[in-house]
């Protein structure tokens, strides 16, 4: 080491000006760059320009328009989000007056077929005393038919009883009398 | 270095890649010279602008996948200035959001191959801090006149005990920007001088594969690092702006 800085030393003497500051001949740093003095004016100066630029670059451009961008979409979701819950409270809202309805349109049905049955017991009703009417009706005719029938058969078994009483007698070969055997089957028939 | 390279073949140069150089040639670096700090500089300004100003370009309310990031970073420094100073810090909101994104731009720019990392220089990272702790020291007394002083005093302790601790945070306090500057600074050029070494031993053939996969694994240790140490520098001056804004423990 101590001969190559010696060797840089002679290279320094007659090339002082073709050197970077802080290299040796090779061209190579010597030590930390970071240390080498010379260049700090010339890196402060331009950090400076770069930091100014910058600057104005985000406060000037860059961060009003990212801000309002996220302000912009922070009120857009909020916005939505109460809209969303607007429309929430409307859907509950139909969904009741559905229900409601609904409820109304079963009492609605209920009632109808209430109505239904009644007119319908009633119609029931009266054909089930028409009916009734006309069944008595028929009843008391036949009835009345029945007795016809009945007196009917009276009458014949008089009349057959008389006949038979009378050819029985003539054919025991007597002669009744016509007044005698009617009294006497009317006393037998009646008996 | 020239004996290294006599003896083994190899060549160990981790330190050339933070030289200043002029960038049209020549040896004399004024104050006004154009050189690869102005250059890297100017290209960190670039990224910036293309991430925050056109990737917000769209404004839009679903927002494309360059103007999620724009959106992140923003939301990423501002919660964390909100968090740490109170509503009453956002006014310093653009100046907080400059020293981030000008500190992990560079960083990452830096992180390309043959780049020149601008924030592994000590006098880049210092005047970042310096500005901050002048800031943040006039803002202080700007704002709470004498009652600033108060941050030094701990009324919280036990009276004999707070002049020793009124040394102790005074020291801290003078100390905060050497420790700001130079936390930056000495891990940008430390990964990028470790990865060069690391380079370096790729010359042998036999040692090749072992070197590479060591530059991976720093490369993505440096990726980490470059993050890390710009949020930890911001972090740090929100810190340092609450102490102005409220100070007293």
């Amino acid at each position: 080491m101590a001969t190559t800085t010696q060797e840089a030393a002679g290279h320094a003497a007659d090339a002082a000006n073709a050197m970077l500051p802080g290299t040796d001949a090779h061209g190579s740093a010597v030590g930390m760059p970071q240390l080498v003095f010379e260049t700090f004016p010339n890196q402060i100066f331009w950090l400076l320009v770069t930091l100014v630029v910058i600057y104005f670059v985000l406060s000037r451009i860059a961060l009003p328009r990212i801000g309002g961008v996220l302000a912009d979409r922070a009120g857009k979701i909020s916005n939505d989000i109460a809209t969303a819950e607007e429309l929430k409270l409307k859907a509950k809202e139909a969904e009741a007056s559905y229900l409601r309805a609904l409820a109304d349109a079963k009492a609605e049905a209920g009632r109808i077929i209430a109505a239904a049955r009644a007119e319908i017991q009633a119609d029931l009703d009266a054909a089930t005393a028409r009916a009734d009417a006309e069944i008595a009706a028929k009843t008391a005719e036949s009835e009345v038919r029945i007795n016809e029938i009945r007196a009917g058969a009276l009458e014949a078994v008089n009349v057959v009883a008389r006949d038979t009483a009378a050819e029985i007698v003539a054919a025991f070969g007597a002669r009744a009398d016509a007044g005698a055997i009617e009294a006497a089957v009317a006393a037998r028939v009646k008996g | 270095m020239a004996t290294e390279e006599a003896a083994g073949g190899l060549a160990f140069h981790p330190m050339d890649q933070f030289l200043v150089r002029p960038l049209f040639g020549g040896t004399e670096i004024h104050w006004y010279t154009p050189t690869n700090v102005t250059l890297w500089m100017g290209l960190t300004v670039l990224a910036i602008v293309f991430v925050l100003v056109i990737g917000s370009r769209g404004r839009a309310i679903v927002p494309s996948r360059m103007q999620s990031v724009a959106e992140l970073t923003f939301g990423m420094v501002h919660k964390m200035l909100e968090d740490i100073t109170g509503k009453d810090g956002l006014k310093y909101f653009p100046y907080v959001m400059t020293l981030f994104c000008f500190i992990v731009f560079a960083n990452f720019l830096g992180l390309l191959p043959t780049a020149f990392a601008t924030t592994s220089h000590i006098a880049v990272t210092a005047v970042l801090a310096v500005m901050v702790f002048l800031g943040v020291t006039i803002l202080g007394f700007v704002k709470n006149g004498a009652h600033f002083l108060g941050l030094f005093w701990v009324s919280s302790a036990p009276l004999a005990l707070r002049p020793v601790l009124a040394v102790i945070e005074i020291i801290s306090y003078f100390v905060r920007p050497v420790s700001h500057s130079i936390r930056l600074a000495g891990n940008v050029m430390a990964g990028h001088a470790v990865i060069k070494v690391f380079a370096g031993f790729a010359a042998l053939a036999a040692i090749a594969p072992v070197s590479i996969l060591a530059i991976t694994a720093m490369y993505g240790l440096e990726v980490l690092v470059a993050l890390i140490q710009a949020y930890v520098f911001t972090i740090l001056t929100c810190v340092y702006l609450k102490d102005a804004l409220h100070p007293g423990h």
